[in-house]
């Protein structure tokens, strides 16, 4: 699994930007997301936006085997938590990068939570929402900042 | 510190990617590291991969590269190495060395036959637990014991109060605390063919829960066919100086297939065994009755007593206890720690102590005390998580079969 993993990060880091952590596997920062210091990626798309965690995030917590999935058409506020990620040994809750209302949730997740760990980018989304308020999106880092945010961090452990 | 709950353990991991207030977090780290003790395979677990974190005091691999639920199945598939050096390894030598023991354990440790040992419990004056603790019998003069690292401090201080006590009125114990020595843990199907290479002795003669002092690997080790996975398996106590190298060669003589394994895994693999963490599933206010570890009460300790607590936990013997361990089954996302268990009308009747997602059953396994009369296997329960109730059952451990070599 290690090795498909590997060979997935390296087709996706060769058309994008790849940082490189302290650890001898990369963590892939994807150019185009913006991402929130809690380890959310979002992808903006007219006033949808599509969340889930990063490859920073899934590494660290390990095989995810749970996705607690948040109701349609609740609302989430930025830096909020709306649902919670499990493995084997800890939850973590997932907030919210931006506000909004949740008109779409991942419902692969509850068969395949692993996904979360293979794709956490593509396949492992969890929820799309109608955003409330297009300014928040300024107050999320854009890939350089994040990267060097997860060299900090590791840096510290 | 709870004793060391791992599931705890495993949140401040991942508390830390939420934080907001990171400057504090790593402030926090930064002091708590350089105060960690470290075992004499550090080096060697940095230099394979492991991801080193704070446990009960110690720096200690929870994973290596592989993750926690490749490392559980190849466990039970192949077999697992363990560092367990920072648990506590004693011997208590003397004439009454049995006696003295015998005041503060419940097992009949005069009914052991030499080279024979057993998980036992240190009791309080209310009956509850200290401690759990693998002693064994060595001879009539010598027992050696194993306790938990996270209650070193408490039970050394335990015991040797004791011994004082009893030494004064002419007893004849004292005890060495086998701080120059490592412990590591051996366990799975290739266990046993793989240290047979590094040893002369014939281990097909040596059965669960039995104990004996020889050479592997060129040094004196003290062998124990134990383990805390449920697998087949040995705890090998090797003269420090000596434990890379054992590792090592474990490691080479497996060809691979044994692998290094962190304390992620080592709880994963003990759940699935139902076997108790102590700090989670037994504590100072828990008996070994309410805890399922009536067998570990010797019958003639029963009838006699003789140890703290024996009062209190006689009559529960009498009476049965108001609480017990169970096992229990859930859907939705795993049961941990605290989280509370009702019946199906909503009223409370228990609390999980312990739970996860099991690697090899694929589903969630967990334990916990619910009320005697509610404790019943197949029993349908609603087990409360981030508020929510999921449905599940209670269910008989342990979860995975066992597969102690016993003889036939």
């Amino acid at each position: 699994m290690a090795a498909a993993r590997f060979l997935w990060a390296s087709r996706v880091a060769s058309r994008l930007r790849i940082s490189v952590a302290q650890r001898g596997f990369a963590s892939v920062v994807l150019k185009d997301l913006k991402y929130a210091d809690s380890h959310e990626w979002v992808k903006i798309d007219g006033n949808k936006a599509t969340f889930g965690i990063t490859d920073h995030a899934q590494d660290h917590l390990g095989d995810v085997v749970y996705v607690e999935l948040p109701d349609l058409g609740r609302s989430v506020s930025q830096g909020e938590s709306f649902g919670a990620v499990e493995s084997v040994k800890a939850t973590s809750d997932i907030n919210s990068p931006v506000s909004g209302k949740v008109v779409e949730v991942n419902e692969v997740l509850t068969e395949s939570p692993g996904l979360v760990n293979t794709s956490p980018y593509e396949e492992g989304w969890i929820i799309k929402v109608e955003l409330s308020d297009a300014g928040e999106v300024e107050k999320l880092m854009d890939s350089d900042k994040y990267s060097k945010f997860c060299e900090e961090e590791d840096a510290k452990h | 510190m709870r004793g060391g709950s791992l599931w705890q353990l495993g949140q401040s991991m991942t508390r830390r990617l939420a934080q907001s207030d990171k400057k504090a977090v790593s402030r926090r780290c930064f002091a708590s590291d350089a105060d960690l003790k470290k075992t004499a395979l550090y080096d060697f677990h940095v230099a394979h991969g492991g991801k080193m974190v704070p446990f009960a005091g110690w720096s200690m691999p929870i994973q290596y590269k592989d993750s926690i639920m490749d490392s559980t199945v190849n466990c039970r598939v192949n077999g697992s190495l363990f560092d367990v050096a920072h648990m506590c390894g004693l011997s208590l030598k003397g004439k009454d060395c049995v006696p003295f023991l015998e005041t503060l354990v419940v097992a009949d440790v005069a009914g052991l036959a030499p080279g024979t040992g057993s998980l036992t419990v240190f009791t309080n004056e209310k009956g509850g637990a200290i401690d759990d603790s693998v002693i064994t019998k060595v001879t009539d003069e010598h027992i050696y014991l194993v306790v938990n690292a996270g209650c070193r401090d408490k039970d050394l201080a335990h015991i040797e109060e004791h011994m004082k006590a009893f030494k004064s009125k002419g007893g004849d114990v004292s005890w060495h605390i086998h701080d120059e020595r490592s412990l590591l843990a051996l366990q799975g199907p290739l266990a046993a063919p793989v240290l047979q290479h590094l040893t002369k002795e014939d281990l097909s003669k040596l059965y669960f829960g039995q104990f004996q002092i020889l050479d592997i690997n060129g040094s004196t080790c003290f062998l124990t066919r134990t383990g805390y996975t449920g697998e087949d398996g040995f705890e090998i106590s090797v003269p420090s100086e000596h434990a890379v190298d054992l590792a090592k060669a474990i490691l080479e003589k497996s060809e691979g297939k044994v692998r290094l394994t962190g304390l992620g895994a080592r709880d994963s693999l003990r759940l699935e065994a139902g076997l108790c963490l102590y700090g989670n599933d037994m504590e100072q206010h828990i008996s070994p009755v309410e805890a399922g570890l009536t067998w570990a009460i010797g019958k003639r300790r029963r009838a006699e007593g003789g140890f703290l607590g024996a009062d209190v936990i006689l009559k529960q013997l009498q009476d049965g206890p108001t609480i017990r361990r169970v096992g229990f089954f859930s859907s939705g996302p795993p049961a941990r720690s605290h989280s509370e268990v009702h019946d199906e009308s909503g009223n409370k009747i228990g609390e999980i102590t312990s739970g996860g997602f099991s690697p090899n059953l694929k589903k969630n396994i967990a334990m916990g005390y619910v009320k005697s009369g509610q404790h019943k296997n197949g029993t349908k329960v609603k087990i409360l998580v981030r508020g929510k109730p999921y449905e599940g059952n209670i269910t008989k451990m342990p979860f995975v079969a066992t597969k102690y070599y016993k003889p036939s």
